[in-house]
């Protein structure tokens, strides 16, 4: 079975609930330290929500700087599948490993809600599962979660189809209703809204089980090609 | 200054004073002096409560501790024990509102983590005056952000709470906050110290000059308000502390961690009084002394005057209590959350004195071999407080109150009346999470909040747990005695909404000056109601925080008891039914039509109120609403355990009555309602809490039900159509009540 690395950053606050859903849908995830430098044994990597070190200066300004994430991007270069949620999202972009950056939502207060999102692309390690045009019901929970970026690259990310997943009815101001997009290669994957809070009815939707489990089948498959490499000759 | 007057200035009065020199057999030095001011303050000490809290029932088979620690603790089953507890953080907030709301969070998570439990969730109750004016929305905005800021941060779900808006609190706003934590049974902690030669290990943040004197001058005073000296209240903002959530989220962790390997014997936060109390209430728990080494304490800014060290209300810190030979490991534990660990302490033998008695000391040393700067018995600072029984007047007009009944208010414009009591707080909980730890079943808005009982570390279970914070001031003003009980009656209501059976009880008891006979009367006479209410339905009062001083121009507040009430749900594996009906269901009203004396009283309620009508008789406290609140929560506890059940949709009936909660379902469901015949404007607008709305698609069965338990119920007509009508008097679209519910709360604050 995958392994899938979920990050800690002092200050992250999520990491136990991506564990805890991604467990209840079959996979094995195990919390990794951010001091870590090695992420080798891991199939895939989640920077969960929170606030890595206090969200100070700006969300993920410093936890770019973690020791972990010259793991994280050498794991992101070899194709890895990365999945940023929220603060990770935040990190991410601060990282250099997906474009553009997360601005305070228009109206400047905090957002905690359910959001309908539309499927823009299933061409991602997070979407692969899921219908085109599907719309899935899971909350966002973030101040600065509006998605801005330049002309370029906004026509880059529709060309190439990284737009994958759009807000219904746009919460926070983001560009183009963006609510997430992947890298070109679409094994990196940053959002907003929280899959995993929507994994189960009792919490309200469970319409965020299609991404993480369409997440693990990705993991499950850097799982295969890793046993491949090693049982090669 | 001579210490005659220095001991005014720090809040204590002569006869204090005197009491102070009695304990030492010698006048107090300054920073002894310092240290008794603190300590004796009304915030910490509860010098003109006690006598009364002493009144109220707090034992139950479900109570694991009770009062006086720094949380309540009750067993939930499967291994699994809840800690709960409440606070004020009401001045601080007046003068600061985004900091002393943020730090009325951070207290409160300490005093749950204090325990052995993960904070799993926190509710504030809230009441400022009309939104009308720039101030009152700068207060409003800012407690908000600052609970927002603070507690989302952090790491906590902020699940509810409440939002009440009136003249009274327009110069001192009330923000209660409420926090609830679990852990495995076993690894209960308590605050106390033992082990002679055990280190004293202060974690966290450095100590500044920030909150000095926080719970003397802020806290145990009132305001000079808005026609007094405005600036004077201005100067008090330095005793406001400044809150890190991210400092107090690593020290979660670590303190987690510590308890997770064993490595503290004891633990205490650092809040109210600073490292003074936590040393003298530790040391006094465990019957031991202490030594503490003020030159030890790691300092935010050089120059601090051993007073100042002593008393400083900087925030997220925690004394642990450890022995030497774990000190590495702790050390350890605590770099790699990279928080600050200093040892400041030593746990030392307590001496007998002239009568044999073994007395454990607190001394303050400059250096561990050093002079000794303050030397006094632990126990005299945490407990030894003097006791007033504040004279208690009833008021003169008491029975001339309750004669003035507003049933004679003509009904007016009942439609406009009905649009008028439609607020969603929307606006101030979409601002916190509240869904972290995938705990959430029901949110924020709704009777109560209802969650899973679950967290990192804690054995597996099914079972839930549900929670409410209630008050109301409009009873509470006109007989406090009376309207206490209601409000716990409106308590179990709100938990039968979600399923809940009642557990447990905290209160925060929001007052105005006890030096005033009227206010000290409203005090005792709440406590009376709580506790009958309690003891009427067997439920322990688990803890609690008095709140004094809430007055400003020389007006007290009206009495504001803040009920925090604690629900359990043996099998919680289905949402529980909402407030959504649907077309074609039958909505019974379950629980008594016609309250006692009075069919349909109107005293206290928002109706009255609008009138500028204070007075009448309020309703009893029914057992036949009790009898509703059991059915009503069987019923839905067989929802969420994926059982059938006859109710498809329930609410219980609150402020703005019977109408209200008809509307807020009808604009929840987008389908209307016609009920034919209310007794008049009465009917629709009397607030007798213990009856619910239900709706279903079975009414001979519900109806069955109900007859079977011995609980009234009553068809109001059948959910259909776009429109709710009330009688003759009443018609409304579905679309404006939903419309004029959401836009009410941003349009009163101008956004």
């Amino acid at each position: 079975m995958s392994r899938v690395g979920v990050v800690v950053f002092p200050g992250s606050n999520c990491e136990h609930d991506v564990v805890q859903a991604l467990g209840a849908l079959g996979g094995r995830a195990e919390l990794v330290w951010h001091a870590e430098t090695d992420l080798s044994g891991f199939d895939a990597v989640v920077l969960p929500g929170g606030f890595a070190h206090g969200d100070y200066l700006r969300p993920g300004a410093l936890a770019r700087f973690s020791p972990v994430m010259g793991a994280v991007a050498a794991f992101a270069r070899a194709g890895g599948p990365v999945l940023g949620i929220c603060n990770g999202f935040q990190v991410l972009t601060e990282a250099g490993l997906l474009p553009g950056a997360l601005q305070k939502n228009r109206g400047l207060t905090f957002l905690c809600e359910p959001t309908t999102l539309v499927v823009a692309s299933t061409r991602s390690v997070l979407t692969r599962t899921a219908a085109l045009g599907a719309e899935l019901v899971v909350p966002i929970n973030h101040f600065a979660g509006s998605y801005v970026c330049d002309d370029s690259t906004y026509l880059a990310l529709v060309e190439r189809d990284q737009v994958v997943l759009r807000y219904r009815d746009n919460p926070n101001g983001s560009r183009g209703d963006i609510a997430g997009i992947a890298n070109e290669a679409g094994n990196v994957v940053g959002l907003m809204p929280h899959p995993e809070r929507a994994f189960s009815a009792l919490l309200g939707s469970a319409d965020g089980r299609v991404l993480l489990e369409g997440f693990l089948a990705s993991a499950d498959d850097a799982a295969a090609a890793r046993v491949d490499l090693v049982a090669a000759p | 200054m001579s210490d005659e007057a220095l001991h005014r200035a720090l809040g204590l009065t002569d006869d204090e004073y005197a009491l102070v020199e009695g304990v030492l057999g010698r006048a107090p030095n300054h920073l002894e002096l310092a240290m008794f001011a603190v300590m004796w303050s009304e915030h910490c000490s509860y010098k003109s409560s006690r006598l009364h809290l002493r009144r109220l029932p707090t034992s139950a088979p479900q109570v694991l501790v009770g009062p006086g620690e720094n949380a309540g603790v009750i067993d939930a089953g499967d291994g699994v024990a809840i800690a709960l507890r409440i606070e004020s953080h009401n001045h601080p907030s007046a003068i600061e509102p985004y900091q002393g709301a943020a730090t009325g969070v951070g207290g409160i998570l300490r005093d749950v983590f204090t325990m052995g439990a993960r904070p799993l969730a926190v509710m504030d109750p809230l009441f400022f005056g009309p939104p009308d004016d720039a101030r009152a929305r700068w207060l409003v905005e800012g407690v908000v952000a600052g609970i927002s800021g603070y507690g989302n941060s952090v790491g906590v779900p902020t699940i509810g709470g409440e939002l009440t808006f009136d003249e009274g609190y327009a110069q001192n706003p009330l923000v209660n906050v409420l926090c609830v934590g679990a852990l495995p049974r076993e690894r209960l902690v308590l605050g106390r110290a033992s082990g002679v030669g055990n280190l004293a290990v202060l974690l966290g943040s450095r100590t500044g000059r920030d909150g000095i004197g926080g719970v003397s001058v802020l806290a145990s005073a009132g305001f000079a308000g808005a026609d007094g000296a405005a600036s004077l209240d201005e100067e008090k903002r330095p005793s406001v502390q400044v809150g890190d959530p991210y400092e107090e989220k690593r020290l979660i962790e670590a303190c987690l961690g510590l308890l997770d390997e064993g490595l503290v014997v004891g633990i205490q936060d650092l809040g109210g009084a600073g490292l003074t109390c936590a040393a003298s209430e530790t040391a006094a728990r465990g019957g031991v002394g202490m030594d503490v080494d003020v030159t030890a304490v790691p300092l935010r800014e050089a120059g601090m005057a051993p007073w100042e060290v002593m008393t400083s209300e900087s925030q997220e810190r925690m004394l642990a209590i450890v022995r030497p030979e774990d000190l590495d490991a702790v050390a350890a534990l605590c770099r790699r959350w990279e928080v600050r660990s200093a040892v400041v302490g030593r746990v030392t033998a307590p001496v007998s004195d002239a009568a044999g008695r073994p007395v454990g000391w607190l001394r303050v040393r400059e250096g561990f071999d050093g002079p000794v700067l303050a030397e006094t018995p632990a126990a005299a600072l945490a407990d030894d407080a003097p006791l007033y029984d504040r004279p208690r007047a009833r008021p003169g007009d008491f029975a001339a109150r309750l004669a003035d009944d507003p049933a004679d208010e003509p009904a007016g414009d009942v439609a406009a009346e009905l649009l008028a009591s439609l607020v969603d707080p929307a606006w101030v909980y979409r601002q916190y999470d509240s869904q972290l730890f995938l705990n959430t079943v029901v949110g924020p808005g709704r009777d109560a909040a209802l969650l899973r009982l679950a967290g990192p570390g804690l054995p597996e279970s099914e079972r839930g747990f549900a929670l409410t914070t209630d008050s109301n001031p409009r009873w509470c003003a006109i007989d406090p005695r009376a309207g206490t009980a209601l409000t716990l009656l409106e308590g179990i209501a709100n938990l039968a909404c979600v399923g809940a059976t009642p557990a447990a009880v905290v209160n925060c008891l929001n007052f105005g000056n006890p030096e005033h006979p009227e206010v000290m009367w409203q005090l005792g006479e709440a406590v009376d109601g709580l506790a009958e209410a309690c003891r009427a339905t067997g439920l322990p009062v688990i803890g609690g925080n008095v709140s004094l001083y809430n007055e400003s121009g020389g007006r007290d507040i009206d009495p504001t008891p803040v009920l925090g009430v604690l629900g359990l749900v043996e099998r919680l594996v289905a949402p529980p039914p909402g407030w959504t009906w649907r077309e074609g269901d039958t909505v019974v009203l379950v629980g008594p039509r016609e309250a006692r004396p009075a069919p349909f009283p109107l005293a206290g309620s928002l109706f009255a109120r609008r009138r500028g009508r204070t007075g009448g008789r309020l309703p009893e406290f029914d057992e036949r609403a009790l009898a509703a609140c059991r059915l009503v929560a069987s019923e839905v506890a067989l929802a969420c355990a994926g059982r059938a059940t006859p109710v498809a949709a329930v609410h219980d009936v609150g402020a703005g009555g019977l109408a209200t909660t008809l509307a807020e379902m009808s604009a929840a469901a987008g389908v209307g309602l016609e009920w034919r015949d209310p007794r008049g404007h009465a009917e629709l607008f009397t607030e007798a809490p213990g009856r619910f709305v239900v709706a279903t698609r079975d009414p001979a069965a519900l109806l069955a039900r109900a007859a079977s338990a011995g609980v009234e119920a009553t068809v109001l007509g059948v959910a259909a159509g776009d429109r709710l009508a009330l009688g003759e008097t009443c018609d409304l679209a579905v679309g404006d009540l939903a419309e004029r519910r959401a836009s009410a709360l941003p349009a009163a604050l101008g956004l």
